[in-house]
């Protein structure tokens, strides 16, 4: 439904445009332009329709299934779309294929306003431009602390300490929320945990598994030392519950999307009253390493390489106006933008400061995608106690070799 | 009618089902017996806005020339039937020559992704069928004794559960029986256990997808035999009145062998339905304590990039091979009843 609604929204905006496009640069092409539909997406979709005009029309198609949409649609030719909006685990199957063009003499021609660290280079080429970062940090009731008398903990164990004192004095009796539902969510909250202690996921320059060592070990154990401070449904939160819950005054300390911070402290939201009281922070350490235990994930375009040289001009030209730097100026609270001289405001911290504090990417390993999906089903049994954190892990390998050897990365 | 009307009469349908039903498997079927092409690995160096690291990524120009060669994929035979993710015929081997007893090979083998969705599909299946049976009959009975007037609605109600869309009706009720829902909430006043979560123990979660499955299939059953009850013979009825048969003696030896017929083809659209359960499991976000056959073929449909079609395919081949099992000894009887009437 609401990519009908966007859809709708982005041809209105082409037609109110019309012949008002200035500043885009090109005058010829068509820009159709495949993405995920979150709200700061939309911003920057939306100033990148207003470059249709003359000779420049725009089609967008904002939909939480472009995952599944994207390799098909990019293969034929020409290509469906010429603009995939993808993140630094989608890109992965659009590098595989071949699908997505090379952007150094484009970066050249049109990428003034872009900042170096903007160029996603792979193997010294750029192939996407990111504009927004995210991650998982702290949202923290500072009330809550301050009722507890407790000072704002910076590590898990912190955390777990912080919450038993919680507990104790009576205030919450589950005072922890993650992310733990079985599948994707769950595998993501390991993998944060894992890269916090510093683990490497496959050994080096091969898809042979390495996450069964002592490392993956201690991050089960912390992640279930976690749970006993989260309610028993622990198992069925996702992100959005966990905003429903914390809204509702039932968390104290949790590790949520740096792009959701606007949904849970919006003064005009369900319960300001607790985004007046909500701390953002950095990550946690874990284990005693000073990394922040989350991964960092960008969102950026490529430019679809099935296409012609006039589309491709004209989508990357309309994107990059899409993410100028007055664009984040404008909606500084949006995300966490990585425009040139971007000003970022509190609510862009947690992730900047997960950033700075050295955390780590998510991998960009084609075959990362079969290992969290691994995790995802294969942890559970651990997590409800019925199973041991080496089985569980032993389960994992076995999971992802059966599916690494089917897509061709194992023999 | 004659050989050649005959042919000509039944060609459209015999084409459309070629089309959509056989082809279709056919080639499920030839994509079970496939695997990708091996990738061809290069290490690079990636650079993004937050620093370069060394990573693999796959030779697009290496992995398209053997693509070029082999368009179908490796041919892998059964392999991706045999293997872990489906009936894993080596951990079972290896589990039966080296174990401690019967509890043991169970939960190991329970622990193995395609058993554990077999073991819930079928445990489901065979006690949501009956259940549903039982409670659409009884409806049925009930519907039929009401008044005239209030019939159209207490039927349109009942019928409400298999209306609501399986998704959206899971939903509904995964938000009542969460702690803070109406019925979660409920149950923990009543049984004092402030822990008490239909969400968190793999019991309690079975039994409510069961609960759940046999709300939404009783209204089928429920409509089929209520259809049923209108061809009643109201002489035998009568006749059995007037010797005497109490109420349960009439259920029991003029309306239920009245029903048998119904009931083989309630059974038979309930087994294929049930063992095709899904949506539920999405519904209660079960995935941790209950998943199913065609949960699994979705899971390898819908992973975090990748789709692992060969997997997918080789379990819905799987899956079809459970249904016709299922369905054989009621298709047997159907065979047999429909050849005695015949003669």
């Amino acid at each position: 439904m609401t990519h009908i609604t966007r859809t709708t929204t982005a041809l209105a905006l082409v037609w109110a445009a019309g012949a008002a496009h200035a500043g885009c640069g090109v005058d010829s092409g068509s820009v159709r332009i495949l993405a995920n539909d979150f709200d700061a997406l939309g911003i920057v979709i939306n100033e990148a329709a207003t470059c249709a005009g003359d000779g420049v029309s725009v089609e967008v198609n904002m939909t939480t299934e472009h995952k599944a949409l994207q390799v098909p649609a990019l293969t034929v030719s020409p290509a469906q779309y010429t603009v995939a909006v993808v993140a630094n685990n989608s890109i992965v199957p659009l590098l595989n294929e071949d699908l997505i063009r090379p952007l150094d003499d484009l970066v050249a021609k049109y990428g003034d306003s872009l900042s170096p660290s903007q160029l996603i280079r792979i193997d010294g080429q750029v192939m996407a431009i990111a504009f927004m970062g995210n991650g998982q940090h702290l949202f923290i009731r500072e009330d809550i602390l301050e009722e507890a008398g407790l000072e704002q903990p910076t590590t898990m164990e912190g955390i777990l300490e912080a919450a038993k004192v919680i507990r104790e004095k009576g205030i919450m009796e589950y005072p922890l929320a993650a992310a733990d539902q079985a599948g994707w969510y769950l595998g993501n909250e390991f993998v944060n945990t894992y890269l916090g202690y510093g683990g490497e996921f496959f050994e080096p320059g091969s898809a042979e598994p390495a996450i069964s060592g002592e490392t993956g070990i201690k991050t089960l154990e912390m992640m279930k030392a976690m749970t006993a401070y989260m309610e028993p449904e622990y198992m069925t939160f996702t992100s959005d519950e966990m905003k429903a819950m914390y809204l509702a005054g039932e968390v104290a300390i949790m590790n949520q999307w740096g792009s959701m911070v606007n949904g849970h402290i919006d003064p005009n939201g369900p319960a300001p009253e607790i985004g007046e009281a909500t701390m953002l922070a950095p990550a946690p350490t874990v284990g005693g390493n000073s990394i922040p235990a989350a991964a960092l994930w960008w969102d950026g375009f490529t430019i679809a390489k099935n296409i012609s040289d006039e589309d491709a001009e004209a989508s990357f030209a309309a994107m990059v106006h899409g993410i100028r730097p007055e664009v984040a100026t404008a909606n500084p609270s949006a995300a966490t933008w990585l425009m040139k001289d971007f000003a970022a405001p509190e609510t862009a911290k947690g992730v900047l400061g997960n950033a700075s504090g050295g955390a780590r990417a998510y991998p960009m390993s084609p075959y990362m995608g079969l290992l969290h999906t691994a995790l995802g089903a294969e942890l559970a049994d651990f997590m409800q106690g019925t199973e041991s954190a080496e089985q569980a892990l032993a389960d994992v390998e076995a999971a992802y070799r059966t599916a690494a050897q089917e897509a061709g990365f194992l023999n | 009618m004659r050989h050649r009307d005959f042919v000509k009469f039944i060609f459209p349908s015999a084409l459309a089902m070629l089309l959509f039903i056989a082809v279709p498997i056919v080639s499920v079927f030839v994509q079970s017996l496939y695997v990708e092409h091996d990738k061809v690995l290069v290490t690079v160096e990636n650079c993004g806005p937050f620093g370069c690291q060394q990573e693999t990524r796959v030779d697009p120009d290496a992995t398209a020339a053997l693509k070029a060669e082999e368009p179908l994929g490796q041919f892998n035979g059964l392999g991706t039937y045999l293997n872990r993710a489906h009936l894993a015929t080596q951990e079972v081997g290896e589990i039966l020559s080296d174990n401690d007893g019967f509890g043991d090979v169970a939960r190991r083998i329970y622990n193995l992704p395609f058993y554990k969705a077999l073991a819930f599909t079928l445990v489901y299946t065979f006690l949501v069928t009956p259940l549903s049976m039982i409670f659409g009959f009884m409806v049925a009975l009930g519907v039929n004794t009401i008044p005239k007037a209030v019939k159209g609605p207490v039927i349109f109600l009942s019928l409400l559960p298999y209306i609501v869309t399986p998704l959206l009706g899971s939903l509904i009720l995964f938000w009542m029986i969460n702690s803070d829902g109406v019925i979660g909430a409920t149950l923990q006043w009543v049984f004092a256990d402030p822990t008490l979560s239909l969400k968190a123990s793999p019991f309690l979660t079975w039994v409510t997808l069961i609960v759940y499955g046999t709300w939404h299939m009783t209204p089928f059953a429920f409509v089929v035999f209520y259809a049923g009850l209108q061809t009643l013979p109201q002489d035998t009825l009568e006749s059995a009145m007037i010797d005497g048969a109490n109420r349960w003696e009439r259920i029991r030896y003029v309306v239920i062998p009245h029903l048998v017929p119904l009931a083989t083809f309630v059974g038979l659209v309930l087994l294929m339905d049930n063992f095709r359960v899904f949506e539920p499991i999405i519904g209660f976000s079960s995935e941790a304590n209950a998943t199913s056959l065609s949960w699994s073929i979705y899971n390898d449909l819908n992973g975090q990039v990748d789709q692992l079609f060969g997997s997918a395919a080789a379990t819905s081949v799987l899956t079809m091979i459970g249904v016709i099992v299922l369905l054989t000894p009621v298709l047997i009887r159907t065979w047999r009843d429909f050849n005695r009437k015949a003669r």
